[in-house]
């Protein structure tokens, strides 16, 4: 057991931020450097705590602030299964970014915060009691506000305000939970959260309640999405990382937290709040892919989309049967590598053609191909086609939802899996088969930076389905995750 | 050598006012040397406090009643390293202002003497235990204080001085009377030995004067009404002392009074009392905070609110609630947001100085697009904003947390409550200006270039705010040190 190794990995993305913010503007190529070299640092950090956690050796660290409250990072199989998605997708998204950006103004600051978000992210992983996750959840909304209003104009700067006043009042009622909570049975430690039940039910439940208001913003549950889609004011990459790994999944992630290493799949059943959640994310999975359907633009449809998909890991976690927890948490991966291929290719066909609305998608797939491709691979997993990731999450989920009692939980993945269809096949038609009009703007994809990028976390998204029955899979990983949760 | 520890901070700042008069000229450079080495010289007391416990020095060898005792216990010393280390980056920021206008001008002249001699009262303030010079420590402070409200020369300023004035005189007369009332019925000012007394009524009406004179001074509602314009008239770096260390001063004698004189006269109407005018205080000041236009008006409404949080210790740790095991965390909550706001607001009101420079005035409109012309300054501005509204990780957070905890543990809810909706209520007024920094639609053309290092000292500050909440635990240790009553355990497990 060391204290090091938890530092360690956080200081890979919080050390390059706090050097990038002094770095001369012109400087791209130091920037890109210490990026790239703080990312992949940290993919071998991750590498050596999986096999450290598979075999059983605990890792944290903790620092004392004031008596009852501390930070303390420590290494779980749940903290790698958010790091390594955080990890892979930071250095593919920096990668990505540094190609998408190329001299714009303001570069160190972007990057700077960039790194500070990807910091916020994997501290919020580490984080081994509530006051230390509500600490790095508190900085990511502070560093991801900088991202969205990057663009310093009218548009983006109202797209930050909106995130605020969803954000902080989201907040302060997570912190009152925790403090609640935390008055009555000491600093809250996951997994060994002491006895909660000094507490009234109807003190737990209303502290259930707050903390899922508070996490339930940032995981876009209905009605706490508005900001999300507004978000898009951003730029991609910063698209890209909020949608896929940064804030909706730290949400989801706090809701995983709370369910398994606060309450417990016990305390939860018995109180019977496991149930309402999994109907609200229910609700939200249907809403937001109606909601996707109505859309014309193309990284509004995909924001909408997030709001359902994210709430797939929410409805796992809620059912909590060992099928769908499975469920869940694989979507976590699954979602993050699918949808941010979708929004890098959105990224694409925006900066290389010229196209934001759907109906200017027409016969892209000629002009565009591997773009196009990728776009395809991503979709279809949204839908839930095999061999895509995104069959193997819901495959899971139904199956736990049966499992639980709760059959129509199959109900609202079929009905989704339709939606998603309705508002995906429309735009892979116009794609591959439309006719482009003549007067469309010149499309190419002479972009390594941004097309590489692209193919892997495709390849990717594709791999973890396809060799999902392998031993180092994100399910196989899940899965573990849920034996040591399950009774 | 601890005398010279405890008497040179009060002693150095006078003596270089003196000489400031004396040698116009040199008076910047004496002024910025003075505020280094008080701070040399408090960093080393408190690590002598840290290492031998509280330390008492009668001066000129009599001790109290006849002679002159000064104290510095954990909560002191803090206060003195804290305030010294403010003062030291705003003297240094002021040069600009205030030194290359030399003896020609009255501002320039007398600037740097009315800032040291406000530097030796509060220095008194912290570290006296006699009720008498307490007296005259707030008068030299309050009274620098309005001349350097006053010290630009405009119109509106010298109203705003007088205002202040007027309460601030108030104030000094019912200190002044209840201190008397104490002497004729026990015949010390020592707070030492006033608290050894059984206390009677000539005691209860003593406290309740020297109270009301203090909550003018401190600016508590319904006594706020001469801060803001004052506050916001001033020059920035005299605002910066004004608003981050002036309320400090009168904070302490009253925490002293409370906790340490009569602890046993604290009866929970009183201390709900004050707690109530804190939390009104912190509703009220935000909400008037929203409503403002001028940068520096909406700080200046900000450090309202804030004084009301501090109010707050009095029904969280006050009285019989001294005794209980949320009362250290409460204690010690009230020192860190008083630190935590000394510091963030300091650096919020040199930032406020360097915006008005670089755009010509301060209404709102004019910061629009400054993210880019002076990061630095605007990110400084940011971590101050993140402390002021209590987000982790800074000084704020840490006060905030246990103010929280204990509101909870103690089963007062409500104080919470306050301190939540404060916390949403300042990202309200402080985001509005950050807002606007990063809209460049609109922005002025030209700006009066402001060199580097000047956006440097605000960022320094705002840095400390945040470094207070990541190692609290050191600084939460030597608060505890000499600690009236009560157990200094934890609060929790």
């Amino acid at each position: 057991m060391t204290a090091v190794l938890p530092v360690l990995i956080l200081a890979t993305s919080l050390v390059p931020a706090l050097l990038i913010f002094w770095l001369p503007e012109r400087a791209w190529r130091a920037r890109a450097w210490l990026n790239l070299g703080g990312a992949a640092v940290k993919i071998l950090l991750v590498v050596f705590l999986m096999v450290e956690v598979a075999n059983g050796v605990t890792h944290e660290a903790r620092l004392d602030l004031a008596p009852g409250l501390y930070l303390l990072l420590r290494v779980d199989a749940l903290t790698l299964l958010f790091v390594s998605l955080s990890a892979f997708l930071w250095l593919m998204t920096t990668i990505y970014a540094i190609a998408y950006l190329g001299e714009g103004p303001n570069l160190s600051r972007f990057f700077g915060f960039f790194s500070l978000c990807v910091a916020a992210t994997t501290g919020l992983a580490l984080a081994g009691t509530l006051i230390t996750f509500f600490i790095f959840f508190e900085l990511l909304t502070l560093t991801t506000w900088p991202l969205v209003v990057h663009k310093e104009n009218a548009k983006s700067v109202k797209a930050g305000r909106l995130y605020l006043a969803y954000s902080l009042p989201g907040s302060a009622a997570l912190l009152v939970a925790i403090i609640w909570l935390e008055s009555a049975t000491g600093p809250v430690i996951f997994a060994e959260p002491g006895d909660l039940r000094v507490l009234s039910d109807a003190s737990l439940m209303a502290i259930f309640a707050l903390f899922a208001l508070g996490v339930g913003v940032k995981a876009a549950l209905f009605p706490l999405h508005g900001w999300l889609p507004e978000a898009m004011a951003a730029p991609a990459p910063v698209s890209a990382l909020l949608h896929a790994v940064a804030v909706v999944k730290a949400g989801a992630f706090g809701i995983v937290r709370l369910i398994y290493d606060v309450y417990g799949i016990a305390l939860t059943a018995e109180l019977g709040v496991g149930l309402p959640l999994a109907l609200l994310a229910a609700f939200t999975i249907l809403w937001g892919s109606l909601r996707a359907l109505q859309q014309t633009e193309v990284k509004k449809r995909l924001a909408f989309s997030t709001v359902s998909q994210v709430s797939y890991i929410v409805l796992g976690a809620a059912l909590a049967g060992p099928y769908a927890v499975i469920g869940g948490l694989v979507h976590l991966v699954h979602q993050g590598l699918m949808k941010i291929t979708l929004f890098f290719c959105a990224g694409l066909y925006d900066e290389r053609a010229g196209i934001t609305r759907i109906d200017q998608l027409d016969g892209i797939g000629r002009r565009m191909p591997l773009t196009s491709i990728c776009f395809t691979i991503g979709a279809m997993g949204m839908i839930g086609i095999p061999p895509v990731a995104g069959f193997v999450s819901k495959f899971y989920l139904g199956l736990g939802g049966l499992q639980a009692g709760e059959p129509w939980v199959v109900g609202v993945l079929a009905a989704s899996a339709l939606l998603n269809a309705g508002y995906f096949l429309p735009m892979l038609y116009r794609i591959w088969f439309g006719v482009a009009s003549v007067d469309a703007p010149a499309a190419d994809e002479r972009s390594p930076g941004m097309l590489v990028p692209a193919v892997a976390t495709a390849a990717a998204s594709l791999a973890a389905g396809l060799f999902a029955g392998a031993a180092i899979s994100p399910l196989a990983w899940a899965s573990l995750i849920a034996a040591g949760y399950l009774p | 050598m601890t005398t010279l520890l405890l008497s040179l901070p009060v002693a150095l700042p006078l003596l270089a006012a003196l000489l400031a008069v004396a040698a116009a000229r040199q008076a910047a450079g004496l002024a910025m040397a003075t505020g280094f080495l008080v701070l040399g010289l408090s960093v080393w007391l408190a690590f002598e406090v840290a290492a031998l416990g509280p330390i008492t020095i009668a001066l000129g060898g009599w001790e109290a009643p006849l002679g002159i005792v000064l104290r510095a216990d954990g909560l002191g010393a803090g206060f003195l390293v804290v305030s010294a280390m403010v003062m030291a980056v705003v003297l240094v920021a002021a040069q600009p202002s205030f030194e290359d206008q030399g003896q020609e001008s009255r501002a320039g002249f007398a600037f740097w003497p009315l800032a040291l001699l406000l530097f030796a009262g509060l220095n008194t303030a912290f570290l006296s235990r006699d009720l008498f010079n307490l007296f005259v420590a707030l008068e030299l402070l309050t009274l620098s204080a309005i001349a350097l409200v006053a010290i630009g020369g405009k119109a509106d300023a010298v109203t705003a001085a007088l205002r202040y004035m007027v309460f601030a005189l108030l104030g000094s007369v019912l200190f002044l009377l209840g201190a008397a009332l104490a002497y004729a019925a026990h015949a010390t000012l020592d707070i030492g030995l006033l608290s050894q007394v059984e206390p009677g009524w000539p005691m209860a009406a003593a406290l309740a004067l020297m109270t009301m004179g203090l909550a003018i001074k401190t600016a508590l509602f319904p006594f706020h009404a001469w801060l803001p314009p004052a506050h916001a008239g001033a020059p920035a770096p005299a605002s910066a002392m004004l608003s981050a260390l002036v309320p400090k001063a009168s904070f302490v004698i009253l925490l002293r009074l409370w906790f340490d004189l009569a602890p046993e006269l604290a009866s929970p109407l009183l201390l709900a009392v004050l707690g109530g005018l804190g939390a009104v205080a912190v509703i009220h000041g935000s909400l008037l905070a929203i409503g403002q236009d001028r940068l520096k008006l909406i700080i200046a409404y900000s450090t309202v609110a804030q004084l009301g949080y501090l109010f707050l210790v009095f029904p969280l740790a006050g009285g019989a609630g001294a005794a209980q095991p949320w009362s250290a965390g409460a204690w010690t909550a009230a020192s860190f947001h008083a630190f935590a706001h000394m510091l963030a607001k300091a650096s919020m009101f040199l930032a406020a100085g360097l915006f008005l420079r670089a755009v010509g005035h301060d209404r709102l409109e004019g910061l629009r697009g400054l993210a880019r012309a002076m990061p630095i300054a605007c990110f400084a501005f940011g971590l101050s904003a993140i402390s002021l509204m209590g987000l982790p990780l800074s000084g704020g957070f840490t006060a905030k947390y246990l103010l929280l905890t204990s509101a909870f543990a103690s089963g007062q809810w409500g104080w919470g409550l306050v301190l939540v909706a404060g916390g949403l209520l300042a990202a309200i007024y402080l985001f509005r200006p950050l807002n606007l920094m990063f809209s460049k639609e609109g922005a002025a053309a030209s700006l009066t270039p402001v060199p580097r290092w000047e956006q440097v000292l605000p960022l320094l500050l705002a840095l400390a705010a945040v470094l207070l909440g990541l190692f609290s635990a050191g600084p939460f240790a030597f608060l505890q040190i000499g600690r009236p009553g009560a157990a200094a355990e934890g609060l929790l497990p």
